[in-house]
This record gives structure tokens, C-alpha cells and sequence, in this order.
């Protein structure tokens, strides 16, 4: 061939050959033994390879000739002295609903530094991905997550969307995640399908606030018409279904079933068509633009001035009333039932603001928070540990420490697992907002507790 | 002479205020500060603080380039002008540290906060300010000189600094496909790359690597290729195939190294490259601009969706492979009955209709009206994967048909059906470029009337560029269906159309390897980078702007485009017919 | 001219599928609008409000379709960024009359912090429409058609997103107005006051411009621009000073008609400028693109077709959520009225010159 382009392939060869040479001496770290294992085969032909391909460790292999060997149906994760246990957290960071996984986010890293940053004397690494709020968005980040042999779990994701299109690749590759703020009843539904067999989750599903807001209409407002709208999002329509059905089971009357677009800001035409069906209450469980539009418009629609206005989770934020300004006076929302948490959630709450410098922007922190320690505890107790502090986690072992997570003292209560992955405490609770001024925001005081 | 100076001068002053005026924008829109969290080579210098340097450098290599066309000879003018505008860059960017540091802005401009300006003074509080201009003005200097050095030098230099931030960006990316495999990729992937950059040890390898490289590239690369022109044609020929038969090797066995993530990006990509090409036909080819093409794409994706689920919406439960016709086939009669009653809107007004049609149909997948069939937004969940194989019955709601044979499961297996699939159709397209109906649709892209009166029946040939460009994007959209196994309404955005127009015209017009190019760049960069998912928009319209002044032909123009965009330029006049839109003749 | 059976029935195709169109159209509108009335749900008063939020909403609309069809009309460019340079003006008079509600101004003197707002919307959004056209259309004014096109998708792109970065995702919403709320009694129909106000602004706006394009030595120049660049600049005119002062215009009503947008919904945010800015399109395309009056017409038109259309047309054909499907019915005036009226409803004015 030709002289000159043989020069350059030796140069290269030379090249690779030094940084080959190089790469232990830069490292300075003990020749790392076999970093991940992921099948069981694989990982006993390592073991047995290992005296011949590193020079280092021959002799702590020979001594310890009953080193943990993998039989989890799914794999282990190894971490070597010095490496981190790796989790991850999945959900929205950008896009309009970034604040929901942002705020959940924080909610793991102070788990971690709850721990010090250390799980059995590892320390603790978390890497984020951004799943967009959308199926392929989940689809894209799962994918990228799941790629990554090191993580341990994950926490996540943020937006139920995210979950259907990621849940299966992370399933396959043996991963578990719980996820803080997916409310969509269908998530832990009896027919959820096989590759939901990684997911639980934190959140109240949708099936218990629907149910809570319409006992309230119904036994608390007395009201007896209802009409909902929702904003075409899977959560608001599942949510005012829910609503929808349990209210009519109690004896009430929907007179009408009416939806907006998330982009729309004039309401008026809707409301004028729901007020002639004259509710006496207006459930929009939609997010904080198009609720605090519907709001402020309510009011300036013959008809409906003396319609009670109610709202849930999606819109329990002091950007709501921001958004909704003086007419979201007197409204209702509902949320997961803050009073009910346990002490230790002011201590968290202190904790995210000096942390953040400012108050938490969700409501699912509590929630993520718990999902990592419920993690972190299951990791603890199937982790095997070798003399020289190498863990060993097997994922099947994992998963199933996770699902079996009893009585587990969280700052959101005490969470159980349910074999359909549903492990938080479906406490939901109604507000009503009392002051009109977004400073004076304060869960219990502005919005009021008012329902049970 | 005095004169020619105060230009140069005066020239200097404005890039290094307009360079400034850059560089604030960076701080304020939030970019370093992410950026930030980055580094480019590890404990040495943060990509934020880079993209902030990057600006004074810029504008001192500007600076000089205007200087040294302007004074023709000398070192001594071009390297004054360089710190000057350095020098202004570093000034600008003070002057806001100092504005900053006195009054609180954050209540405006979010990002503005104490953490940015410690970045931007070196972390020496506001005595770092001084820095500043001074650092600029270096840089700038620098940055003049490295523009004045023989081009044997400067290459070199410059390609291997551009290595050395190219790895920095995409070390997220390739460590862990190298540390995947343990031996000696791994020792080179921790070698290399830390865990948010390059290592300093890395970044020094890959400059010496690559400028050494450069360096003999460059002195002995002529001759080497000129030696290689001047074999047989048969030894030529011979070469040409090697490469393509690394090159198909290489895609190939691509997912067994590249790992699921850099699978399921190049699907996205040939699925993009899919779109592409179908509208590549109707805009490119024949002319129409469609700002609705996600349409056919949703009709590609419902199809397979609701005929191969076994979730609640599951229609049919068939087989993926059985699907796809009747995908492409959907879209193809959607495109004819979309097609045929703008057939006769114009230009402009073809892209609005168009765009309303889109919107049309992502508004009623979306909508609880037809809900009870497509899920609304609840979508079509539980698409089978593909299976080559045959599958077993269907057992009932939420339980998959169990695959007897190998399934496509993953984005790896995927990766396949979709690459396939796309140099498929880009074979079908080249074929239909070259065919007459190919040579009519250019002719109507060209001069509708002037076609007409040549005996191209515009109706027919219209309608072929419609639908033939619809089918392409129903097989993309079947693909995307059994990829993501999930269909949502909201998924259907009219960005992906826009997605669509912008890659073909970043791409090339009418060329059918831009529109890989296109794809390329807008699909997959940003799917590279994206923890700068917030950025993400702000990069793409900015590299749309920049693409269409720099290259408005696009990054690989089609011939027959480019010999236009030139008679074009010659003539001083866009094609005239072109901008006309739609006429009263309509009637 | 020879016609081949294919081509006959190509035509024939093309003839069916618009008279399909026509008929499906027809009865949907008509048979929607009988049973609706005949369930009487509504009463006539509602009926009433329907038309009036539909003018409001339609005001609004025209507001920005204003400048979107001078700027259309001259150019000849879709300026996608145009309703982001409208979320600029927004934007700008939120931070005025945030600061002026905290320090009490606005409370002592509303008329003139109202004033204030729209002028620094105005203001900004100029600046920013001349920065773009320097930056992004002129370098570009000579290329093919579809380039100026793309580029100004990539300015609205980047002009959101930038905003997005120096502001954040967050919700920012202006302060009340005490003096813009509450209603107005006209002929027994309640009006709220910023209905009033909007309307009045848009018709205001709508003379203003027309005046300029029409009356003015300026707006002489920008119609011969229109005509035609090359003989312009023959004729001694200036074509860059002309496009940059016709941006300018577009701009200021852009920015104008952001402020008022603003007070009239309260919410701003770096995407609400994308919806609108297609509605407007829609509007302007509508009354007759070019044409002045024509996007008046065209916005309060679209409009009223919106807020009435989903309870008039569709309710009462049993199709559920119609309000979802509000846009679609935008979408598909417009269509008609590009498939059997392309000059739209007024015609177009500024450019006669056709293909």
C-alpha cells in the first residue's frame, strides 16, 4: 500500500498503544476489578479470567475463593471500592412543566444529603434526564438511563406521559423506579401488563383524589349539579372522569362535560355554554395558565358568579393565584393532605429552602424524597458486601426489597408497598384558598384545610 | 492613510462592542450559567467560562481578518485591532458585572444572580472586574496572531483545539460506550474522558493526536490524494467500494457497540430522514410547501397503532409487518384526499392551508370526540413490537402476542427495520428524481404555467408529489409508532412539521443526501446534548438563521438547486414566479 | 388545449373533492345550527354574549393581523417572528407596570401608566423587529422565496427561547387595573370594560395605519415597494429605509397590541405569542391579505366564529368537547376561504400584481 498512509495507521496504532500504556498511571487507582455484571454467566467467566487480565488482585482473588458469585434472575450491579452506587432520576426539567419535575429533583438530593452523600460507605452519584412531559421524550431518556449498567434505580418520572413510553425499556433491562408524581390510576391498575413490573410509585393515584373531591362536593358543598372541563392533558381528563363517575354514583347530576385546549386564553365562549347548563360547582382540575384564565373569567360570565370554583393538585402553587389573581378567592383545591405528614417534613421543607432559595415550586418533593429512601433502604438491605467494601446488588432482589417496602416511616406517612407498586399513602385533603395575595402562600393556613 | 486606520479602527471598536453585546447576551440568557455545570477539560476551565472566552476570541479573529483586508500587509494593525475588540468585549461584559454588583437585576433578568458574576470575575469579587477588559484584550490578541500565523501552524492548531472541545461536548456521550466494553476501551474511555469532560491529560492527548495528524495531513495530503487519482480507474473504483463496504459494515454492527441510546437517536433520525424525504418530494421536487406533514405521519402512526395493539383501543391485533402496507397505503389516499383541494392554493398560501390541515388533525386525534376510538388523550398504549417470526394468538386486553421467533423489541433491534427502511425509500426517491414524472415535478417547482403549456399535467403530477410524499411519512410514523409503542395526540405537534421543512431546507433542497445531512443535524445534535434541553429551541433558531445566511443553498445542495441559486444571484432577481401567490384564476 | 381521459378525470377528482368540501361544510353549519336552537339551551342573551366575547377575542386578533398584513402586503414574507415581537411588547410593559403598581403609581395615575406600558411595548418591540431585520431578512431579501421563510421561523424560535432565558418558564401576570374593571351597559348588554377598551384600540390602530399606508408620503413609498422593488428604487426611494420603517410599524402594533392583550388576560409568558401570531395570520389572510380594513374584518370575523362556532355548529350535532375542536374550526375558515375566495373577504389592496 501506500508509504505515506502506512506512516500515519503506524503513528496511530503508536498513538493508541501510549494511551493504552498511560491509562493506569493516570488513573492512579487500583486496577478497578470487573466494574458490571450483567448476566450471571458473564460475570463468573470474568472472575475466573481476572488473574490473567489484571496483574494487581491475583492474590486477594485466590484467597477468597468463594467471592460473591450473581444468581439474580435479572443481573447484579457491582460497585468496586471507590466507584459510587449510581442512581438516577427521570422527569420534566424543561418545557412549561419543569417546575414539577425540578421541584422533585430536589427532593432526591436531599435525600442524598440526608445520607451525607453515602450508601454503605459508597458515595452516592444521581444523574438526571430530562423526559420531556412526553411519551417519546420518557421513551428517549429510559433509553439512555437504561444503557447505563451502573445505575442502581431510579426515581421518576414526573409526568405519567413519560412513564407509558419509557417503562417498558427500563423493566427489560432489569431497572426499578418509583416515581414521585404520576397520578394516573392506570400506572397500578390491575391490568397494567408485564412491563410495568419495574414501576412503583409515591404519588396518590388519581383514583383516590377524584373520589375525595366528589365525597366533598357532594357531603361538604351539598352540591347536587356539577360540571367539570379539563385541557385535552391525560391527567385532567382521568382526573375529572374519576370525579365524573364517583359524583354521580353519590347521586349528583354532571349537567356538563366541557374541555379547552392547554394554549387557550380566552374562556369565555366555554363558560358561557357550561353556565347554561347552570352547575353549581365548577371542577377544572387542569395546570396553572388555563386554570388561573378559567378563574379569572368565571367571574365575568352571567350565570356562573355564584358557581363554586374547585381545582386540584395540578394548580395547588402560589403561581395560581398569581396567574387567577383576586378571583381565586374562595376557591377549592385539592392536594395530597399535608397536615397528615409527619414532623419530619418541616425539617425537610427548612432544608429545601436554605438549600434552593426558594419555597418548594411542586408538591411532589415529600414525595421524591421518600421514593430515594425507600431506594436507599432497599439497596441496604440486599446489598452483599466483600471485605475490601465491593457491593454486589442484584436487581430481582432489588425490585423485590421494593415491593415489599411495610410500614416504611416516610415524611409523607407511613408508605407501604402494594404488589401493583402503589406505595404512597392516598391522603388527599381539600383547601381553599383564603387570601388572595401569592406572598401569603402557606398550606394550612392559605389555602385552609377545609375537607376531612 | 489616517484615514484607512480610523476605519480599521473604528471597525475594530464596533465587533469588539457587538461582541460584547454577544457575550451579555450569553450571561443573561442563562447559557453560561448552565453551561457551567459542565466542564470542558476537567478542574481547568468550565464550558460556561469557555462559551464567554469563545466570544472574545471570535471577535479578535474577526477584528484582525477586517484589519489585515483592509491594510493588506503587516502583523503589527491586525494585532492591534484584535486587542481593541478584545479588549471592548471584556469591557462590556464589566460594565455589567459593575451594574450588577451595585443594583439587584435578578428581579428582571432571572439568571443575573451573584453566582454569575463570581463566574465572570474568576471568583475574585468585584476586584476581578479589572480582569476582565485586560483578559479580553489578551485573548483578542491572541486570537489575531493565531489569524496571522502560516496556515502550517495555524491549522494544526486550530483543528486540534476544535478536537479538543468537540470531545469535551460529547464525553457524556462516548465514556460509557467505551467503558461498557472494560479492557482497554475503558482504560482509554477513563483515560480520556472524566465524568462531566475531558480530563487535562485527555485534552492534551487528542490536541497532540489530532493537530500531529493535521500537521502531516496537510503538508503530505496532496500528493497522497494526487497519487490516488492517478491509479487505474479500476483501483479507484476499488477503493470507493472498500469504503462503502466499511461504511455498511460499520452501520451494520453499529448497535452491538454503540449501545441502545445511539440506536434509538439514529432511528429518530431515519425516521426524520423518512419525513424528510417524502416532503423532500412534494417541497423539494415538485415545490409545495406543506407545513403540515406531521398529518401523515399521525395517519402513519394511528394505523399501525390501533391495527397491532392489544391494549384497550387494539383493533385487529395484526402483525406489524401486515400493518405497514395498509400504514403507507393510509397515508398515501389521506395525502390525495388532503391533496386534492389545495391542489390549486399557491406559495404562501399553500404552507397556511396546509398548516391548518395539520393542526386539523392533531386537534381531532386529540379530542374526546373521537376518543372513543383513538384514545384521545389517554393515546393508543400496547403496540406490538415487530416480530420476524410468527406470532401467537391474542390473548386478550394489555397481554402482548407472544413472538416465536426473534422480536424487535428494542431500539437496537429497531435500529434495523428503521435504517433499512430509510436507505430503502432514499433509493425509491433518487429513482422517482430521475424519472419523468421526477424531471415534471421540477419542471411545475420551476414555472407551473410554463410546465402546463409543456403538457405536464399539473392536477395528476401535483397529486403524485402529494401522495407519494404522505406514504413516506406513514412508514416513518409507523415506525415511530412501534418504537415508542405509544401514540399520542400530543405528540403530533405542529413543530415536528416545521422540524420537517427546516431539515430539508438546512439539508438542501431537492437533495437527497441533505436531507440525511438535515436530519443529522437537527435531529440528532440536539439529542446529543440534552441536558441543554432548555437551550435546545434557542440553539436551533439560531443555527437556523445562521444556516440561511451562511449557506442559504443549504449544507449539500442539490446541482440542479445550486446552478439556480447562482443564475439567481447573477440576475439580481429571486425567481419572480415564485413569490407570486395565489391567484384569482382560481375560479 | 389537448385533454387525455387522466386529465379529465383529474379535474373531475379535483371537482369533487371541492364540492364534498362545499357540502360537508354547508351541513354541518346547517344542520348543527337547527338542532342547536332547537334544543334551546341557550338563551338569547347568551347568544348575545357569545358575539360579544367573539368581537373581543376578535379585536385582538386584529390587533396583531394589522401588522402582519402590512408587513405581508409589502414584503411578501410570512414574518413568523411577528407574534413573538408581540410577546416582547407584552413582556416589556409587564415589567413597567409591575414596578409602577409596587411603588403606587399606577393606583394614582392609571391613565398614564397604561400609556407608559403600551408605549415601552411599542418601544421594545420596534427595537427588536429593526435588530431582526437587519440580522435575519435583509441579508436575505434576494434568495429563493422559502429561505426568508425558514429564517424567520428559526427568529421566532430563538426570540421565545431567549426570553425564556432571561425570564424563566415562570408565570408572570400584570396587576389589576381598578379603572379596567367591571362593565359597561350598552343597549342593555353588559360590556366588561377591557372589551370596550381593546375594541376601541384596535379600530383606533386599524386608522392610524391605514392613514399612514395611504396618506402619507411614507406609505406612498411602501406601496410602490410593494409593486416593486427594482422601479422603486429607480424612482429615487430609499428600499431598505422603507422596509426597515415598514417592520417598524408592524413592530409598534405589535407591541401595542401585546400590552393590551396582556391587560386583558393578565397572564404573559415566552410562548404566548405562537397561538396568536397563526391567528392573526389566519385573520389577515381572511379580510384579504395587504388589506388594512381587511384584517379588521377578518380578525373580528374569525372571532365571532370561534367563540359562537363550537356551541352553534357543533354542540348540536351530539359532538362532545366541542370547544376542543375551536381551532380547528379557525383552520378550516380559513381554508375555505383559501380554496373559494382567495383574495379573502375585502380583496387584497396593496399588491395587485399577480402570478
Amino acid at each position: 500500500m501506500n508509504k505515506k498512509l502506512l506512516t500515519i495507521l503506524s503513528l496511530l496504532v503508536m498513538a493508541s498503544m501510549i494511551l493504552a500504556a498511560c491509562a493506569p498511571a493516570a488513573t492512579e487507582a487500583p486496577p478497578p476489578p470487573t466494574e458490571v455484571m450483567t448476566e450471571a454467566p458473564v460475570a463468573t467467566e470474568v472472575m475466573t479470567e481476572e488473574p490473567v487480565m489484571t496483574e494487581a488482585p491475583t492474590e486477594v482473588v485466590t484467597e477468597e475463593p468463594a467471592a460473591f458469585e450473581c444468581t439474580d434472575a435479572l443481573g447484579c450491579v457491582d460497585v468496586a471500592p471507590g466507584d459510587p452506587v449510581h442512581v438516577a432520576f427521570w422527569g420534566v426539567l424543561s418545557g412549561a412543566d419543569a417546575t414539577l419535575g425540578q421541584d422533585s429533583q430536589y427532593g432526591v438530593e436531599i435525600a442524598i444529603d440526608d445520607r451525607g452523600g453515602t450508601l454503605l460507605e459508597h458515595d452516592i452519584q444521581l444523574t438526571t434526564e430530562d423526559g420531556l412531559c412526553t411519551p417519546e421524550g420518557g421513551s428517549t431518556a429510559a433509553t439512555k438511563l437504561a444503557v447505563d449498567t451502573t445505575i442502581v434505580a431510579l426515581v421518576g418520572s414526573s409526568c405519567s406521559d413519560e412513564t407509558v413510553g419509557g417503562i417498558a425499556t427500563l423493566t427489560n433491562a432489569g431497572l426499578t423506579t418509583i416515581s414521585p408524581s404520576n397520578t394516573r390510576p392506570v400506572l397500578t391498575a390491575p391490568d397494567r401488563g408485564p412491563d410495568y413490573a419495574g414501576y412503583l410509585r409515591t404519588a396518590h393515584s388519581d383514583a383516590f383524589q377524584g373520589k375525595t373531591v366528589a365525597e366533598f362536593a357532594w357531603n361538604v358543598l351539598k352540591v347536587t349539579k356539577a360540571a367539570t372541563i379539563h385541557d385535552g392533558s391525560s391527567y385532567a381528563q382521568a382526573l375529572q372522569q374519576v370525579f365524573v363517575d364517583n359524583f354521580t354514583a353519590l347521586g349528583g347530576e354532571v349537567v356538563a362535560q366541557e374541555a379547552v385546549a392547554k394554549t387557550d386564553t380566552d374562556m369565555h365562549a366555554v363558560l358561557t355554554t357550561v353556565a347554561a347548563a347552570g352547575p353549581e360547582l365548577l371542577y377544572y382540575p387542569i395546570f396553572i395558565a388555563a386554570g388561573g384564565y378559567i378563574s379569572a373569567q368565571a367571574k365575568e360570565v352571567t350565570g356562573l358568579e355564584n358557581t363554586i370554583l374547585m381545582g386540584s393538585d395540578g394548580m395547588f402553587s402560589p403561581d395560581f393565584i398569581t396567574a387567577g389573581g383576586a378571583a381565586t378567592k374562595d376557591m377549592y383545591l385539592s392536594s395530597p393532605d399535608f397536615s397528615l405528614f409527619p414532623a419530619g417534613y418541616n425539617t425537610f421543607v427548612d432544608k429545601y429552602k436554605e438549600k434552593y432559595g426558594t419555597a418548594p415550586l411542586s408538591i411532589f418533593h415529600a414525595h421524591a424524597y421518600d421514593a430515594a429512601n425507600i431506594i436507599f433502604a432497599a439497596i441496604e438491605k440486599v446489598a452483599v458486601v466483600d471485605a475490601d467494601g465491593t457491593i454486589h446488588i442484584g436487581r430481582q432482589a432489588l425490585r423485590d426489597a421494593i415491593y415489599a417496602t411495610k410500614d416504611f416511616q416516610g415524611i409523607t406517612g407511613s408508605l407501604t408497598c402494594s404488589e401493583l407498586g402503589d406505595c404512597g399513602a392516598p391522603v388527599i385533603a381539600v383547601y381553599q384558598i383564603v387570601d388572595s395575595d401569592p406572598t401569603t402562600w402557606n398550606p394550612g393556613v392559605n389555602p385552609l384545610k377545609v375537607y376531612p | 492613510m489616517n484615514n484607512q486606520l480610523r476605519l480599521t479602527f473604528g471597525r475594530a471598536a464596533r465587533i469588539g462592542l457587538i461582541g460584547g453585546l454577544v457575550a451579555l447576551f450569553l450571561c443573561l440568557v442563562g447559557i453560561v450559567g448552565v453551561f457551567n455545570k459542565r466542564s470542558l477539560i476537567e478542574g481547568i476551565i468550565s464550558l460556561g467560562q469557555f462559551s464567554i472566552l469563545l466570544s472574545a476570541l471570535g471577535v479578535g479573529y474577526i477584528a484582525a481578518k477586517s484589519a489585515s483586508d483592509q491594510m493588506q500587509k503587516g502583523v503589527l494593525w491586525p494585532f492591534l485591532a484584535g486587542i481593541l475588540s478584545g479588549f471592548l468585549t471584556g469591557a462590556v461584559v464589566a460594565i455589567f458585572v459593575m451594574i450588577g454588583y451595585r443594583i439587584n437585576i435578578r428581579t428582571v433578568f432571572i439568571t443575573a444572580s451573584p453566582v454569575l458574576y463570581d463566574l465572570l470575575t474568576f471568583g475574585r469579587g468585584p476586584a476581578g472586574i479589572w480582569l476582565l477588559p485586560g483578559v479580553g484584550a489578551f485573548l483578542g490578541a491572541l486570537s489575531a496572531l493565531t489569524y496571522k500565523t502560516p496556515p502550517w501552524i495555524q491549522r494544526p492548531l486550530v483543528r486540534g483545539l476544535t478536537a479538543v472541545i468537540l470531545s469535551g461536548l460529547f464525553a457524556g456521550l462516548v465514556r460509557p460506550l467505551l467503558i461498557v466494553w472494560g479492557g482497554w476501551p475503558e482504560a482509554l474511555g477513563r483515560f480520556l474522558f472524566g465524568s462531566t469532560g475531558v480530563t487535562p491529560a485527555g485534552a492534551l492527548t487528542t490536541f497532540v493526536v489530532i493537530s500531529g495528524i493535521v500537521a502531516v495531513w496537510s503538508a503530505r495530503g496532496k500528493a497522497m490524494r494526487e497519487r490516488v487519482r492517478q491509479w487505474p480507474p479500476a483501483g479507484q473504483a476499488a477503493l470507493r467500494w472498500t469504503f462503502f463496504g466499511l461504511a455498511f459494515i460499520l452501520a451494520l454492527a453499529l448497535p452491538l457497540f454503540s449501545g441502545a441510546f445511539l440506536a434509538q437517536v439514529i432511528v429518530l433520525i431515519s425516521i426524520n430522514i423518512l419525513m424528510g424525504l417524502g416532503l423532500n418530494i412534494t417541497l423539494g421536487f415538485a415545490g409545495l410547501l406543506d407545513l403540515g406533514f406531521v398529518a401523515f405521519f399521525a395517519m402513519g402512526a394511528y394505523t399501525v397503532g390501533l391495527l397491532t395493539s392489544y391494549g384497550e383501543y387494539g383493533l385487529a391485533h395484526l402483525s406489524f409487518w401486515a400493518v405497514v402496507p395498509i400504514a403507507i397505503f393510509v397515508a398515501f389516499m389521506i395525502g390525495a384526499f388532503l391533496g386534492l383541494p389545495v391542489l390549486r392554493i399557491r406559495g404562501d398560501y399553500l404552507a397556511i392551508a396546509t398548516l391548518g390541515f395539520g393542526e386539523i388533525v392533531r386537534l381531532l386525534a386529540g379530542s374526546d370526540f373521537l376518543g372513543l376510538w383513538l384514545g384521545g388523550p389517554q393515546g393508543v398504549i400496547g403496540i406490538q413490537k415487530p416480530c420476524i417470526g410468527w406470532l401467537g394468538p391474542y390473548l386478550g386486553v394489555g397481554i402482548p402476542r407472544v413472538c416465536n421467533g426473534l422480536e424487535l423489541g428494542g431500539p437496537k433491534e429497531i435500529y434495523y427495520l428503521a435504517v433499512i427502511s430509510a436507505i430503502l425509500v432514499a433509493f425509491v426517491a433518487t429513482r422517482l428524481r430521475d424519472s419523468r414524472l421526477g424531471r415534471a415535478w421540477m419542471a411545475i417547482r420551476e414555472d407551473e404555467d410554463v410546465a402546463e403549456s409543456l403538457g405536464v399535467n399539473l392536477i395528476q403530477t401535483k397529486l403524485l408529489a402529494y401522495m407519494l410524499g404522505a406514504s413516506f411519512a406513514g412508514l416513518g410514523g409507523a415506525i415511530f409508532g412501534t418504537l415508542v409503542g405509544s401514540i399520542f395526540a400530543s405528540s403530533m405537534q405542529l413543530l415536528v412539521s416545521i422540524n420537517v421543512v427546516c431539515l430539508i431546507i438546512v439539508g438542501g433542497m431537492g437533495s437527497i443526501p441533505g436531507v440525511v445531512v438535515g436530519a443529522i443535524a437537527l435531529i440528532g445534535l440536539p439529542e446529543a446534548f440534552r441536558e441543554f434541553a432548555e437551550y435546545r429551541l434557542l440553539f436551533y433558531g439560531a443555527a437556523l438563521i445562521g444556516m440561511m445566511l451562511a449557506k442559504p443553498g443549504g449544507l449539500f445542495p442539490s446541482a440542479i438547486v445550486q446552478r439556480e441559486l447562482h443564475v439567481a444571484e447573477e440576475m439580481e432577481e429571486p425567481s419572480d414566479a415564485s413569490i407570486s401567490v395565489a391567484s384569482a384564476n382560481l375560479e | 388545449m389537448r385533454t387525455t381521459l387522466t386529465e379529465r378525470l383529474a379535474e373531475l377528482a379535483v371537482a369533487v373533492s371541492l364540492w364534498g368540501f362545499r357540502i360537508l361544510v354547508v351541513f354541518v353549519v346547517v344542520a348543527g345550527t337547527i338542532l342547536t336552537i332547537r334544543t334551546g339551551k341557550y338563551s338569547g342573551e347568551q347568544w348575545i354574549d357569545f358575539v360579544v366575547f367573539g368581537i373581543a377575542r376578535g379585536s385582538i386578533y386584529a390587533l396583531i393581523a394589522l401588522g402582519y398584513t402590512m408587513v405581508y402586503g409589502i414584503l411578501r414574507m410570512i414574518n413568523f417572528a411577528h407574534g413573538d415581537v408581540f410577546m416582547a411588547g407584552a413582556f416589556s410593559g409587564y415589567f413597567l407596570t409591575a414596578a409602577l403598581s409596587r411603588s403606587g403609581f399606577l393606583d394614582r395615575y392609571p391613565i398614564w401608566t397604561l400609556l407608559g406600558a403600551i408605549l415601552i411595548g411599542m418601544g421594545v418591540a420596534t427595537g427588536i423587529a429593526i435588530i431582526l431585520e437587519r440580522v435575519a431578512y435583509r441579508p436575505l431579501r434576494k434568495a429563493p422565496r422559502l429561505v426568508p421563510l425558514i429564517s424567520a421561523i428559526g427568529a421566532s424560535f430563538f426570540l421565545e427561547y431567549s426570553f425564556r432565558g432571561f425570564f424563566g418558564p415562570g408565570i408572570y401576570a400584570y396587576p389589576p387595573v381598578t379603572i379596567l374593571q367591571g362593565e359597561w351597559t350598552l343597549l342593555g348588554i353588559g360590556i366588561l370594560r377591557m372589551q370596550v377598551l381593546v375594541a376601541v384600540a384596535a379600530f383606533i390602530m386599524m386608522a392610524i395605519l391605514y392613514t399612514i399606508v395611504m396618506r402619507t408620503k411614507i406609505g406612498k413609498a411602501m406601496r410602490a415597494v410593494s409593486e416593486n422593488k427594482d422601479v422603486s428604487a429607480l424612482m429615487g426611494i430609499d428600499v431598505d429605509r422603507i422596509i426597515v420603517a415598514t417592520f417598524m410599524i408592524g413592530a409598534a402594533m405589535a407591541g401595542a397590541a401585546g400590552v393590551l392583550y396582556a391587560l386583558m388576560f393578565r397572564q404573559v409568558n415566552f410562548f404566548m405569542g405562537f397561538v396568536p401570531g397563526i391567528k392573526a395570520f389566519t385573520a389577515a389572510v381572511l379580510g384579504g391579505i395587504g388589506n388594512i380594513p381587511g384584517a379588521m374584518l377578518g380578525g373580528i370575523t374569525l372571532g365571532i366564529f370561534e367563540s359562537i362556532g363550537p356551541a352553534l355548529f357543533l354542540d348540536g350535532l351530539g359532538i362532545t368537547r366541542p370547544y376542543q375542536l375551536q381551532d380547528a374550526i379557525a383552520f378550516i375558515m380559513l381554508v375555505m376561504v383559501l380554496l373559494f375566495r382567495p383574495s379573502g373577504l375585502l380583496g387584497e389592496r396593496l399588491a395587485v400584481k399577480k402570478a
